[in-house]
């Protein structure tokens, strides 16, 4: 009934084939702007981030299932189990942001801070900031191997202690992801604008990696049920999917007005700097932030009926997942090169770290049954429905 | 006052709840109403129950009070009472955001609420009957309207599928 999932040449192909397109454009892009190597560096970080932070948002989503206790989620907990196993991979990006983190981070010129940066050098100094980098890295990387290994093997003894297990490391995993968000968030993102902070932006940048994760599930979902895998999940799934999709885009845009509200109000020159850079460098792409992060989720999967068909739902993923890229765009590029680039290299970097995510996730995928069949829950999946 | 005849009987467990539905619509015997202590699910599939239009209302009254909301303080900002707030412009959509949602939101609450009760004919003054006050513990009672069918098959079929304390009401 479960089918095993196989990764096959042809699908290893195509993605091989995106990989290497990717990469040839980017190196094609880096080559025609080697003199910009703030946007180079820029390319890097985006794209390094943006899948990294999806694959935490996954392990994320796996943890507070599992803490929670929910049923519904053992059909497919899987494929985020799958996706989080990029962490790893994308962490190896953003070792790599460390080699060119003068290109991006005001900060880490040592030489001539200010006397605000100057204040904040205790946390944002390149030793520490390298430390913090890895130890983010490795702290997610062993507890995502460790709740995956609990999880392979649960599906070769049904003793209740696996699940006991399972659930310890998965609230370890929360405490610890509670901290590294926030903090990962400040030093990846908010620094790139040295001299701004606000108090809630871990909060924004978590949000929008959740609901990103969550779109990429819908999306991953989509693609394995076209494939012929996972046709046990049905639309009481899907409507909780979409739940998750439709609820965490309103988090994100209730966490954006909370943020511009605030500082619109008071309007102290040191704050709304973050905000005029945008609107006078990057006016188009702030609306359709709102526009396609919002406003599209927010219409369209308001209805009972759109959350329940996969083909709308697969629709507003790719809407909200693009969203989100500019969104993380929008968090970089006004403050590490002050105006708006897009071409090959942009292009080519964000296919090639696509195509690496993508590779990763079927490869893991199908190195496990596609379900857990000996979780607790499992058979809980399948017994619920969505009130009407 | 028109007689009203209800034959009533209950289960105290909801699967076999469901199971009787099934059983009694299979022997094409028409349900008056069924009650719960708690919402049972896949009850209204069972029952075939349209879906209900409330969503419907609230939205519309969410939209009214989105309009109401932002017209509201367009008008009083710009026209009726201009004042100058720290040197924002008079019409600030930023600042209207807060008042505007709340206002959808109190406005959809207020059309699901009083909507729900209008149509259940519940609220103050409603003159509710409960044949059973069980059913707000562990009884999940069926209740059948006699003008439906035969009584005596009535009693006999709701033996058959294993209800309790079947009784005859007259109201």
């Amino acid at each position: 009934m479960y089918k095993q999932f196989e990764f096959s040449q042809k699908l290893k192909s195509r993605l091989l084939i995106l990989i290497v397109l990717g990469a040839l454009l980017a190196i094609g892009g880096i080559l025609l702007n080697l003199d910009d190597t703030h946007r180079i560096w820029a390319n890097v970080l985006l794209n390094g981030f943006f899948f990294t932070a999806i694959a935490l948002g996954a392990m994320f989503f796996i943890a507070v299932h599992v803490l929670g206790e929910s049923g519904w989620q053992t059909s497919i907990s899987r494929i985020p189990e799958a996706m989080s196993l990029y962490v790893p991979v994308g962490g190896l990006f953003m070792l790599l942001v460390l080699v060119g983190m003068h290109n991006i981070y005001h900060w880490s010129h040592t030489e001539d801070l200010d006397a605000i940066l100057k204040g904040k050098s205790a946390f944002l100094n390149p030793v520490a900031f390298s430390i913090r980098t890895v130890a983010y890295i490795l702290a997610w990387t062993v507890l995502i191997f460790k709740i995956r290994k609990l999880s392979l093997a649960s599906d070769k003894s049904d003793n209740i202690k696996l699940f006991n297990k399972n659930r310890t490391w998965s609230a370890v995993f929360i405490v610890v992801f509670a901290v590294t968000s926030s903090t990962a968030a400040w030093d990846w993102i908010m620094s790139i604008d040295s001299h701004w902070y606000s108090t809630l932006f871990g909060w924004y940048i978590f949000s929008g990696f959740f609901v990103s994760a969550v779109a990429m599930i819908i999306i991953l979902l989509f693609t394995l049920r076209n494939m012929g895998y996972m046709q046990h999940v049905n639309e009481e799934h899907l409507h909780d999917l979409g739940k998750y999709l439709f609820g965490f885009s309103i988090f994100w845009a209730y966490l954006w007005i909370a943020q511009y509200l605030l500082i619109w109000y008071s309007n102290i020159p040191e704050e709304t700097i973050y905000y005029v850079k945008r609107l006078e460098d990057f006016p188009n792409l702030f609306i359709i932030n709102l526009v396609l992060n919002f406003v599209a989720p927010f219409l369209v999967l308001m209805a009972r009926g759109t959350k329940r068909k996969i083909n709308i739902l697969l629709i507003t993923s790719i809407i909200v997942l693009c969203g989100h890229w500019i969104d993380t765009y929008l968090g970089i590029w006004p403050g590490a090169l002050g105006h708006a680039t897009f071409g090959i290299l942009e292009i080519g970097m964000t296919l090639f770290t696509l195509g690496l995510f993508l590779f990763a996730f079927y490869h893991n995928f199908a190195k496990a049954p596609v379900v857990q069949e000996n979780n607790p829950y499992f058979k809980e999946s399948f017994d619920y429905d969505n009130i009407r | 006052m028109k007689q009203k005849k209800i034959v009533s009987g209950y289960f105290t467990d909801d699967k076999d709840l469901i199971v009787a539905i099934k059983k009694l619509q299979a022997r094409n015997i028409a349900i008056a109403d069924v009650r719960t202590p708690f919402p049972v699910h896949g009850l209204d599939t069972v029952l075939k129950f349209k879906r209900s239009r409330l969503p419907r209302a609230g939205f519309i009254a969410g939209v009214i009070g989105l309009c109401v909301g932002l017209g509201f303080q367009a008008w009083v900002f710009t026209k009726a009472w201009p004042l100058n707030f720290g040197g924002k412009p008079n019409f600030s959509l930023p600042s209207f955001i807060p008042v505007t949602f709340e206002l959808t939101v109190l406005f959809t609450a207020f059309a699901l609420v009083f909507g729900f009760l209008i149509r259940s004919k519940l609220g103050p003054g409603s003159d509710a009957v409960l044949y059973d006050e069980a059913v707000t513990d562990d009884h999940f009672q069926i209740l059948l309207d006699v003008k439906d069918s035969n009584e005596e098959t009535m009693l006999q079929t709701l033996t058959e599928v294993g209800a309790k304390g079947i009784q005859t009401h007259e109201v």
